[in-house]
């Protein structure tokens, strides 16, 4: 990922903040410049997700694609928050430990880096509750 | 104007793994060891924890358990030996992820082990002359033991976070005084780009350890005219239990007043962390009006003395965040195969 990428996204990876339209009440993460729904008339806010959320369903990579090798074997989940979005995300947990339904919270991790030399990636992963 | 302790929060990695296991790898004798270090198992931080994630999880457990408005951190200091960046700090990052930008000041401190108590000086100075409404200080290191050498049987992973301030009514703590004691010493260095630090022998102990944490403890003594009677708690930087504990009854404080900060038998030297981890788990269990003295050491070498007085509010605020003991509790135990792994020394082909 290119730098002046990952840094327009970096506030909204440290701390899940995403918007909430107004005039339909829906949550958006992340978050878009308008509402999908109500488009014209969306009266968009910045709003910030605790994290508390659900596991709606999960896999365990065995297989990792180039810079995560060294964690296999790893959880990947989807996360739906309370509010309603839903988000892919690592779960930090051993695969036994993990289950459909279970409550986590978002916790600060690495999420990569750029090679050797490159920046260092950061942002909010999961864990049990 | 006073000056104190707002709040305080720290971070453990879940992973700990046993000296008896190090020992077995390079054929030591465990018991010897452990009896001689007194540590028992050191923490290990995971795949994708290093000094910048521990540090945010730390200071938001501090700013968790004040409940504050994260804008009015006004400076951030992190001390560390292990910041993941050789230049870009790890506070700036912290700044961000506590939502404490744009309007502040950070930079990074680095002084062996005690770069975390040099940064709660640096925001005593900054909040009692009214340039900052609050200060953040870190220590979080991640640190490393070159395979095989006696530093790896008690490197370990973790950290903790002081939020600073100058109004009384919302200190948890009250800091007394401050006092340092600094030489040139070369007992322990690491030069840029190499992996792990080295150690100058004879150098570690007395002419180190001993003779910089005395100094600044003496000296604090005799500023404040206080002894240890004075004092209900002690904590000093735990590079090994037997520092710390021999050096306490140098200065005539009891095994009681040390037990509850002395953490490293169960966590391992945390460096950055070390002596703020124990005046935090030492806070976790403190009453209104007890008086804690805490000495903090860093190789190279230097010690920073502090006095403190806990209020009235450490029982409104305290089970608000995680206190050390329940970090401590319920450990995920690795072999050595695996430490070396998420330690780095191993990488796949
Ligand atoms: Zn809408």
């Amino acid at each position: 990922m290119s730098v002046a990428r990952f840094w327009r996204q970096q506030v909204q990876r440290y701390n899940l903040v995403g918007n909430h339209c107004r005039n339909c009440d829906e949550y958006y993460y992340p978050p878009r410049t308008t509402c999908p729904f109500c488009r014209r008339n969306g009266e968009m806010e910045e709003y910030k997700f605790s994290g508390k959320g659900e596991l709606v369903t999960y896999t365990i990579i065995h297989s990792a694609v180039e810079g995560f090798e060294h964690q296999t074997p790893y959880v990947l989940g989807i996360v739906k928050l309370e509010e309603g979005p839903r988000l892919t995300s690592q779960i930090i947990a051993q695969p036994e430990d993990v289950n459909i339904g279970m409550k986590v919270r978002p916790v600060f991790r690495k999420l990569g880096e750029s090679g050797d030399k490159g920046m260092l990636h950061y942002g909010t992963k999961f864990t049990p509750a | 104007m006073s000056v104190g302790i707002v709040s305080y929060g720290t971070y453990i990695p879940k992973f700990r793994i046993k000296v008896e296991d190090i020992a077995k790898v390079w054929g030591d004798n465990a018991d010897i060891l452990s009896a001689g270090l007194m540590v028992n198992e050191k923490s290990v931080p995971d795949l994708d924890e290093d000094t910048v994630t521990i540090a945010v999880e730390a200071a938001r457990a501090a700013i968790c358990r004040s409940s504050l408005d994260p804008s009015r951190i006004e400076a951030i200091y992190t001390g560390s030996e292990s910041h993941p960046y050789a230049v870009k700090p790890t506070s700036t990052i912290v700044a961000e992820a506590v939502e404490a930008t744009p309007e502040m000041t950070a930079a990074d401190f680095e002084f062996a082990c005690k770069a975390g108590s040099a940064g709660m000086q640096a925001c005593m100075g900054l909040v009692q002359s009214d340039m900052a409404d609050l200060g953040l200080a870190i220590g979080s290191d991640v640190s490393q033991g070159a395979p095989g050498d006696a530093l790896e049987y008690t490197a370990a992973a973790g950290g903790a976070a002081y939020i600073i301030g100058n109004k009384e009514e919302e200190m948890v703590a009250i800091i007394e005084d401050t006092y340092s004691f600094t030489t040139d010493t070369p007992d322990f260095w690491r030069r840029e780009g190499m992996p792990y630090p080295e150690h100058g022998g004879r150098f570690t102990g007395e002419p180190g350890y001993f003779k910089h944490v005395l100094g600044a403890a003496k000296g604090l003594m005799n500023k404040l005219g206080t002894s240890a009677e004075d004092y209900d708690y002690a904590i000093f930087h735990q590079p090994n239990g037997k520092f710390p504990s021999r050096v306490a009854k140098m200065l005539g404080f009891s095994k009681e007043k040390i037990a509850p900060g002395l953490v490293v038998t169960r966590l391992g030297n945390t460096y950055s962390g070390s002596c703020l981890m124990g005046i935090a788990a030492t806070l976790d269990q403190a009453k209104p009006g007890d008086r804690i003295f805490a000495t903090a050491f860093g190789s190279g070498a230097g010690a920073d003395a502090f006095s403190f007085r806990v209020t009235d509010k450490i029982d409104k605020i305290r089970d608000k965040a995680p206190r050390v003991e329940e970090l401590l509790a319920n450990p995920v135990y690795m072999d050595y195969a695996m430490y070396a792994k998420h330690k780095g020394k191993i990488r796949r082909a």
